[in-house]
């Protein structure tokens, strides 16, 4: 009898002695983000233990293929040598303000220019030329796709014209479409001094032209798509056509039209990768085509690195395209993924 | 002598896969102004596609609707339209949603403040001004049907067209919406067509209850007037025997003299 009781003085001392999650307030979310987390991390380690052991298994006439540690060295070096190409920028605008000085102090009335640093470009520059075409070329193709889709999706004649031509130009790989226009921008792109580079101006074209579409037809889905009772409200009010689109139709067509929007930023950015490489047009594409083509031992670690870069950044647009549409939308309570 | 509204030998035909389907024939009926007009019969007999005509909504293959001395060609806020599922605007508030109509209706006719007024007005006569501010996801269906109500008397229509406005709402909200619309009633002595399929709520709302044959071809049967003294009260009516009378009536037009299609197949 006595032991009983002491055991079960025991558990209860236990019991009382037990963190318990749900006794904390906000516990239970915290658990389960603790949980969701452990396990994001669970994957990404057997990810990593994976990679390392085929990597050291797989010998290529460049090397051995790069693990994660070849990688974060690589990541480094890589940023080791944007720091000191920074340095050098410093110093050579630093000495030619000095030579300026110098010059000036000497005539007062001497040619003083200042010349532009010419280094190579880094992988850091070489992201933020990506970043900036893809900027463009999917604003250019925003600018054009979201008001054609609205027409489409309001006029079914005006679908059906247009309905074929976009379903031919759908499929057409961005390689196809590059040589054409980097002729056509040499032969219409032409300026004493262009605002932008020629080869910006064709990977950011041929962006476009591959972004088009995804916004195109869910935009024009959208749109059709309006509630009917919605549209009879609308003409019992008799809104005009403008009030009709911005009070009716696009609030309810905002949720495609941000799912065509992030379809298509995400093919923009495939899009461009490929697009740099094959025009060698400045970016992370003519990154990884000059390291293939230097063939270095550390190419394909620089390489895989790009590969990293690239994802990553693919998944930063597109949470940004969902942060964008969270603040534009009416709907604040569904679950966007 | 013209009445206030003028349905006159209307048919509709709708071209379906399956060729031409006539969906109305021979439709007329007389409405004074301020009367309140029940459509009632079976589900697919066409009284929608009545309410639509008269709206504006649908074009009549034949016949026309004459309102105020005027044809009745295509939709306007002199006509305005009840929906059954409400049919407000998710991403505004009450108060907005109010506000869309007014402002097409008034432009240049009243100054910010009067709308604003107008709008409160409005809001306040279907007891509604505490929501204002609410989206339609946040209040419970019967209200979003008072600011459905709210949305087309703003507009202040020469008739308001209801289509089956209570036919979502459970017994007692339906019971207190309906006094909502009594009171109106009698208080701007608006004209109003309303569909319906609720015999009690015929009974107890209308002057006259329009009956409809079944479909296809449906056409009106029989027009029941309901002569009970206003203000009605549903308590006292309940066993009251003109009111059980005009009932029994409706009932038996329904189910003995034009019994629902699908009946007999079942």
């Amino acid at each position: 009898m006595h032991s009983i009781i002491s055991r079960y003085a025991f558990i209860k001392r236990e019991q009382a002695w037990r963190f318990e999650w749900s006794d904390i307030p906000g516990g239970m979310a915290i658990a389960k983000a603790l949980r969701a987390w452990s396990l994001a991390a669970a994957g990404i380690l057997v990810f990593l233990l994976l990679w390392q052991a085929t990597a050291n298994n797989i010998n290529t006439s460049l090397g051995q293929f790069p693990g994660p540690v070849q990688v974060w060295t690589q990541i480094q070096n890589l940023t080791d040598e944007y720091g000191r190409e920074q340095e050098r920028r410093t110093d050579f605008y630093a000495r030619q303000e000095v030579r300026n000085v110098q010059l000036l102090a000497q005539d007062p009335n001497a040619d003083v220019r200042v010349r532009p640093y010419t280094g190579r470009p880094t992988f850091i520059d070489q992201i933020q030329t990506s970043l900036m075409t893809v900027a463009f070329g999917f604003f250019i193709a925003m600018l054009i796709a979201i008001p054609l889709g609205i027409l489409c999706g309001l006029s079914e004649s005006l679908y059906n014209a247009v309905n074929p031509i976009i379903q031919l130009f759908k499929p057409v790989s961005p390689l196809a479409w590059l040589p054409l226009v980097t002729m056509v921008v040499s032969a219409l792109y032409v300026s004493e001094s262009p605002m932008f580079e020629k080869s910006f101006i064709t990977s950011a074209i041929t962006v476009a032209l591959c972004c088009l579409w995804p916004t195109v037809i869910n935009t024009t889905v959208g749109v059709a798509s309006v509630d009917k009772d919605l549209i009879n409200v609308s003409r019992v009010i008799c809104l005009p056509t403008h009030m009709h689109i911005r009070k009716i139709v696009l609030p309810s067509a905002i949720p495609l039209i941000f799912t065509g929007m992030r379809l298509s930023l995400a093919t923009g950015w495939m899009v461009l990768i490929a697009a740099e490489m094959l025009a060698q047009n400045p970016g992370l594409g003519k990154f990884i085509w000059d390291e293939f083509q230097n063939g270095s031992s550390d190419s394909l670690g620089r390489i895989m690195v790009a590969v990293l870069v690239i994802g990553f950044i693919g998944l930063i647009l597109d949470k940004l395209m969902l942060t964008l549409q969270r603040r534009v939308s009416w709907d604040k309570q569904t679950v966007l993924r | 002598m013209q009445s206030y509204l003028e349905i006159s030998k209307v048919g509709i035909e709708f071209n379906t896969e399956s060729g031409n389907f006539r969906a109305l024939q021979n439709v007329n009926l007389k409405v004074e102004k301020g009367e309140f007009i029940s459509l009632i019969g079976h589900s697919g007999c066409g009284k929608s596609t009545v309410l639509n005509i008269l709206a504006g909504l649908y074009q009549a293959t034949e016949g026309g609707v004459i309102l105020d001395g005027k044809e009745v060609n295509a939709p306007s806020p002199d006509r305005a339209v009840v929906f059954q599922n409400h049919a407000l605007l998710p991403w505004l508030t009450v108060y907005e949603n109010v506000e869309l109509g007014v402002k097409q209706v008034f432009k240049g006719l009243k100054s910010k403040t009067e709308m604003a007024d107008w709008i409160h007005h409005n809001l306040d006569l279907v007891h509604i001004t505490h929501a204002m501010h609410k989206r339609p996801h946040e209040i419970s269906g019967g209200m979003k049907q008072r600011v459905g109500i709210a949305r087309c008397l703003a507009m202040q229509p020469k008739v308001l067209l209801m289509d089956e406005p209570f036919g979502a709402l459970d017994a007692l909200t339906r019971a207190h919406l309906q006094d909502s619309v009594m009171e109106i009633h009698a208080r701007l002595g608006t004209t109003v067509v309303m569909i319906t399929h609720d015999v009690d709520e015929a009974v107890l709302l209308s002057d006259r209850i329009v009956m409809m044959s079944n479909g296809p071809a449906a056409t009106i049967g029989e027009i029941l007037p309901v002569t009970l003294p206003r203000p009605r009260d549903r308590l006292a009516l309940a066993e009251d025997s003109d009111f059980v009378h005009a009932r029994q009536q409706v009932l038996q037009f329904l189910y003995d003299k034009h019994k629902f299609p699908g009946a007999k197949a079942a």
